[in-house]
């Protein structure tokens, strides 16, 4: 620690050690110290400390007409690390959430391939596995901030992504096992869901780095992500993740489905659109302090992000606290791993002054986040996806904070 | 090592049966490929025998569709606009419909055939999706006959106005701007204004649960 550091620490606390707790007893010994706790067991599957109940996925009720139709986001502002906790991952369903029984669900592998088969929940857990970390982004995340700032929190304005440990399958295991027939150059994944979502990959990501996962950080895959299976497509967009996953099937075309015509294309100024646009680009964004994360006393600040990049790894992240005028390098912190969640750090101090916050983040292809208005002048207004613009928060004297924009 | 036993397995056992490269599994059956093998692709690939027209498809439309996407496809509350839009792609509330929007035809059909009508997905038999279809594109003026005979060999020939309006992805072309550009640090922009604020359209849900500064 150092000497300005802990001489700090010691004013804040009181100022000396001679002055004695002027606090209520409850304060000094609280009621925790002095009375036994409840004993194993009470919870068999434990949940957050009651104290955390605000830390929750919340909706934005006028975005879309029905609740099994919509999107719900990561609280991210009162999350650290890169691992979201399972009850916390942002949900997206088109049919509602299915609740299916694992011992009836099946994985059909067919169409251009040597040996179709029909897989038990049972016997893909007898396959060769693999673990892996990646984040999961929306295409249509920050989605709403297109013509400017709207929403008033991280939550909201970045909240559909998250970022765990799949386990799995790859479908480099799955596809040679079936024998991929000549020819063959896309897979459509469909769910099992009664959104029936389906999809169209290239066969060279589905044979590079896909895999089909029944596990997120070390448990099952919970049912709004897909239980009892999954896709995984790392680095691309997370429709394409299709969860309950009941069926692969190889071609030599794409399908051109809802999906990936009406939706998640990106329509630019001069009426044409942009489709197959499956790479999430690299973006980052300061979760603490935000609007829902206000700055809580003068002294030391803890500026806290993350950053990603489909197309690689994080190689580094600028934050500026001026809205752009001057920028450093932030803190790295945390395992920095290809196509996952980065943390980011920049250790400061705030003393009530007025502050622009923004994070830039670079990747491993050189690729560095544009700002939302070199975006706009390439893509117009109405591109809805792939809003990866520089992320601004006002942090106002009294430490709270606003969604703006700045020029 | 895995893939190793199974090129043994698969050398060994290649005539025999068609799961032994997985040592796992079995063949799908013919109902379930018959339930499950739904897709349709632009060039008509997937579609089932069937057929149906805007006429016949007009009743159905309007009792299983219309309470959701509107009497004429223009969409309830939030729910999907289907028709309309012809021009709107350019302004500033561009209308992505069917007539408007959507490159091919069969993805109408394959959607159908998925997820319609919602919350009773898969209920429509293929003579019945026909129709629907075939009413949607009466109501987009793709289809002007209200008698075209939908079936498998018709729709994919019929083209939507939209469907030249989409190219590939060429983020790594037209942004190539944002790959390995000098990036500034100090003193970047002469003065720092702020243009929007999200309190003006105050539109954030659940403020009330939000921490607040006293």
């Amino acid at each position: 620690m150092s000497p300005r550091l802990s001489r700090r620490l010691m004013l804040g606390a009181g100022g000396a050690a001679a002055v004695r707790p002027v606090a209520a007893e409850d304060d000094v010994i609280p009621e925790w110290s002095r009375t036994l706790g409840e004993g194993v067991d009470q919870h068999p599957y434990g949940k957050p400390s009651i104290h955390e109940k605000a830390v929750i996925r919340r909706d934005v009720g006028w975005l879309t007409a029905s609740p099994q139709s919509s999107v719900n986001f990561t609280p991210l502002h009162a999350l650290d690390g890169i691992i979201t906790p399972n009850g916390l991952c942002f949900e997206r369903h088109h049919g509602g959430m299915a609740d299916i029984d694992p011992a009836r669900h099946r994985l059909m592998i067919h169409g251009m391939v040597e040996r179709p088969v029909v897989l038990t929940m049972a016997e893909l857990k007898r396959l060769p596995r693999v673990n892996r970390i990646y984040f999961l982004e929306c295409a249509a995340n920050s989605g709403m901030e297109w013509r400017g700032a709207q929403l008033n929190g991280v939550q909201f304005t970045h909240g559909m992504i998250h970022n765990v440990m799949y386990t799995g399958v790859t479908l480099r295991t799955l596809l040679d096992a079936a024998g991929v027939k000549p020819g063959a150059a896309w897979m459509l994944a469909e769910g099992a869901d009664a959104a029936g979502m389906d999809r169209s990959i290239p066969l060279g990501k589905a044979l590079d780095d896909c895999m089909v996962a029944f596990a997120q950080n070390g448990e099952a895959l919970r049912p709004e992500q897909g239980y009892p299976l999954r896709l995984v497509v790392p680095g691309w967009q997370g429709n394409m993740w299709v969860k309950w996953l009941r069926r692969l099937k190889i071609g030599d075309a794409p399908w051109h489905t809802r999906e990936e015509t009406s939706k998640y294309t990106d329509l630019l100024a001069d009426g044409r659109a942009r489709r197959f646009t499956w790479v999430m680009d690299a973006k980052s964004v300061i979760t603490a302090p935000s609007p829902q994360a206000p700055v809580v006393g003068h002294g030391p600040l803890v500026i806290s992000g993350i950053a990603w990049s489909g197309r690689g790894t994080i190689s580094r992240v600028d934050v500026s606290l001026d809205g752009g005028r001057n920028w450093r390098e932030a803190r790295l912190d945390g395992p920095v791993l290809p196509l996952s969640m980065t943390r980011f750090y920049v250790d400061t101090e705030w003393h009530g002054q007025e502050m622009l916050l923004q994070s830039r983040a670079h990747d491993s292809t050189g690729y560095v986040q544009p700002t939302k208005a070199e975006l706009r002048k390439i893509r117009g207004l109405n591109s809805i996806y792939h809003n990866n613009g520089i992320q601004t928060w006002l942090i106002r004297p009294n430490g709270e904070s606003e969604n703006v924009e700045v020029g | 090592m895995w893939r190793w036993a199974s090129l043994v397995l698969l050398l060994l056992f290649a005539p025999l049966a068609q799961a032994a490269p997985l040592g796992l599994g079995r063949a799908p059956t013919a109902a379930e490929l018959e339930a499950w093998d739904i897709d349709v692709r632009p060039d008509g690939k997937g579609l089932p025998k069937g057929r149906g027209t805007a006429r016949e498809g007009e009743a159905l439309y309007q009792e299983r569709c219309a309470s959701c996407h509107g009497e004429f496809g223009e969409g309830i509350n939030r729910w999907p606009e289907l028709a309309g839009g012809e021009g709107s792609l350019t302004g500033d509330r561009p209308l992505r419909t069917i007539g408007s929007y959507w490159p091919y035809v069969s993805t109408v059909f394959d959607f159908l055939r998925h997820a319609m009508p919602f919350g009773n997905a898969q209920s429509l038999v293929p003579d019945e999706i026909y129709a629907v279809t075939a009413y949607l594109l009466g109501l987009n003026d793709v289809l002007k006959d209200e008698d075209f005979e939908l079936n498998e060999r018709t729709l994919p020939s019929i083209r939507l106005p939209n469907e030249a309006g989409f190219f590939d992805d060429d983020r790594e072309v037209a942004e190539a701007a944002f790959w390995n550009r000098p990036v500034c640090m100090v003193a970047c922009t002469a003065e720092v204004r702020i243009t929007g604020r999200a309190a003006v359209l105050d539109v954030t849900p659940d403020t009330k649960s939000a921490p607040r500064i006293e």
